[in-house]
């Protein structure tokens, strides 16, 4: 069972289209991952990189002018491309869960907490109101949210930003989900409310074996909660592996510039490295490897041609030339 | 409202120092609105019970009593305390009768066109694409033809009666509603709690039911609240065409219509009577719905 993947994405390409079909976004381009139950995954990448499309191409939920346009998405051993709007329905919020970025904004304001954290169960299990009540008392207790009962009854505006961002938590865990994706949702939240949150969602995971995407431009938040990193550039995954390997031994210039970027406590005084220029327009990428113009190690090969995914370790593979030089 | 831990601030203290502008803003929207309450009670109590109330038959009169002034005018009889019309009606009786009129009338229309306005607005807003192209290309045709001249060319169609008013007017005034609603819905179906419910996977149909709908009635209500001040003068213009009411009726608007004539000739109670009535109605419910919308909204309404 824990040898198959639960989540499987193989070489999934999401493309926005404009209208009259001249200018093609390569927002998630041929990204392949797979994730086991129980297992955390995180996606870091600048802001563009494609991690949020690339969620949403799991959930299903893209804009319109979005596509899947190649590639698979397997779930528990079905295929999701090939489901109806309403299979996936009964997917979302009961079988894959997210949890979006702004607590402040995902709650209905005109609801009682209460309501809404049982919402979800009363949309996919058809519960009655006093049941599905029960199962809310529980949820908040599960989320450590002080005098649950008390709470139930409140709207959302009466709460401080952690405690929302808990409800957020209970209303995706409360159909008991196997996938959870987790889009940011720490970077509204102050330092110690962060740290409390990412405990809880690791308990959360380790009591009923969720498995977990976290989605996050914070390496450190990566370092602490997963086992296994994806680094997004240009709609691409550039490198993968566990966090150990990718932090220890990154092979990617651009993973490396990324951890060389994290200050350190205790380092002395040095300047902290910055990647020079901007991302480059997912609508023209450059010839060959799309982080070649900002490379301080491209040589002739990543001019002409874009590397394919290069297996390092089994386990860990990069995008790029020098890891066959 | 519940027992939460936040400090009540005392509501007064909050309206010290401030400029008078924001002084009054504060007490309009504090304050209970007891009087505008109390007009309305007065005005459905009146409606309700108008053969208990009114003095006289409000539909005959005797023409012997005509234009007589009201009681402590000159020449006025304490019998007719409001004074008499043309034929020598009783202006007291058809105010009391007109009440139940223009309040069947302007509350069933208003809730009417609502309704339908609020439906179409969130289906077009929601939706978008060709519904909302449809909808609103139909609400566009609709606001591009005057509203009286509609009223009165639908009222051609079907005859004039207090049904058929309320549907004319429901029918013409649905667009207002259809078109702030949309763009109330353009804004909430971005909104991230309605992702949540979609990430949630809730269907269309939920979603606007238990998301949308509520997050506009506020509006809904409010525009309600404006629209029954339209509705019920653009009943009393109807009736004054004679397309409306049909004539013995006491509707206020008939009676103001009824009363133009005599306006020259000095019978002004004929003429003011009435259009206080009309103006009390349409401000009462005015700043009702200025205080419901405030007590709607919980983030308006704190503790």
């Amino acid at each position: 069972m824990t040898d198959t993947p639960l989540l499987e994405l193989d070489k999934l390409s999401t493309h926005f289209v404009t209208a009259r079909g001249t200018r093609v976004v390569k927002a998630v381009d041929e990204v392949s991952l797979s994730l086991r139950a129980g297992e955390t995954l995180g996606v870091v990448g600048e802001s563009g990189s494609g991690k949020t499309t690339l969620a949403l191409s799991i959930m299903r939920l893209l804009p319109t002018a979005a596509r899947i346009v190649g590639g698979g998405l397997r779930f528990a051993g079905e295929d999701l491309l090939a489901k109806s709007p309403s299979e996936m329905r009964h997917i979302r919020g009961k079988r894959i869960a997210m949890i979006l970025q702004d607590p402040m904004a995902s709650l209905n304001p005109l609801f009682t907490v209460g309501d809404q954290v049982a919402e979800p169960v009363r949309v996919h299990e058809h519960t009655g109101r006093r049941s599905a009540r029960d199962r809310a008392r529980s949820l908040l207790k599960a989320v450590k949210i002080p005098a649950p009962e008390q709470r139930l009854r409140e709207y959302p505006h009466q709460m401080s930003g952690g405690m929302r961002q808990r409800i957020v938590g209970a209303i995706a865990m409360s159909c008991e989900p196997r996938v959870l994706i987790a889009d940011e949702p720490t970077t509204s939240l102050d330092v110690t409310i962060q740290a409390q949150y990412l405990k809880l969602l690791r308990d959360l995971q380790r009591e009923h074996g969720l498995a977990l995407i976290f989605i996050t431009h914070n390496l450190g938040i990566v370092a602490r909660m997963c086992d296994s990193v994806a680094v997004m550039y240009a709609g691409r995954v550039i490198e993968a592996g566990p966090v150990r390997t990718i932090f220890n031994a990154p092979v990617h210039p651009y993973t490396q510039a990324l951890i060389e970027s994290i200050p350190r406590l205790g380092g002395g005084p040095s300047r902290l490295t910055a990647i020079d220029g901007q991302p480059p327009d997912l609508a023209s990428l450059p010839p060959g490897c799309s982080f070649q113009p900002r490379c301080p190690r491209a040589f002739d090969r990543c001019r002409e041609e874009a590397p394919g995914a290069i297996t390092i370790t089994p386990g860990h593979d990069a995008r790029c030339w020098l890891a066959v030089k | 409202m519940s027992a939460s831990t936040t400090a009540a601030p005392s509501a007064p203290s909050r309206a010290v120092g401030l400029p008078l502008a924001s002084r009054l803003a504060a007490f309009r929207t504090e304050g209970f609105p007891t009087i505008p309450i109390v007009i309305l009670l007065v005005l459905v109590f009146t409606a309700v019970f108008a053969e208990f109330i009114a003095p006289h038959n409000p539909e005959v009169g005797s023409l012997s009593q005509r234009f007589k002034p009201p009681a402590w005018v000159a020449g006025g009889s304490s019998a007719y305390l409001l004074g008499t019309d043309h034929i020598g009606r009783d202006v007291l009786s058809r105010l009391i009768f007109g009440a139940r009129v223009s309040m069947i009338v302007g509350f069933t229309a208003v809730i009417f066109a609502g309704v339908l306005g609020t439906a179409l607005g969130i289906l077009s807003g929601y939706f978008g694409g060709w519904v909302d192209q449809v909808i609103m290309r139909i609400t566009d045709t609709w606001l591009a033809l005057p509203a009286l001249t509609f009223a009165i060319f639908l009222a051609a169609i079907v005859g004039p009666s207090e049904w058929n008013i309320v549907i004319i007017l429901g029918a013409v005034y649905w667009t207002r509603y259809a078109r702030v609603i949309r763009g109330e819905v353009l804004s909430i179906k971005e909104r991230d709690f309605v992702r949540l419910a979609i990430v949630a996977g809730c269907s269309k149909m939920t979603i606007m039911r238990r998301h949308v709908l509520p997050n506009v009635l506020n509006s809904a209500i409010v525009l309600a609240t404006l629209m029954l001040g339209v509705v019920i003068v653009t009943e009393a213009a109807l009736s004054f065409l004679g397309v409306g009411v049909p004539p013995p009726k006491p509707a206020w608007g008939l009676m103001l219509a009824d009363g133009k004539k005599g306006l020259m000739a000095g019978y002004w109670w004929l003429t003011v009577f009435p259009g206080v009535c009309i103006v009390l109605m349409v401000l009462s419910a005015n700043l009702l719905g200025d205080w419901l919308r405030v007590k709607l909204d919980p983030q308006l309404r704190q503790l």
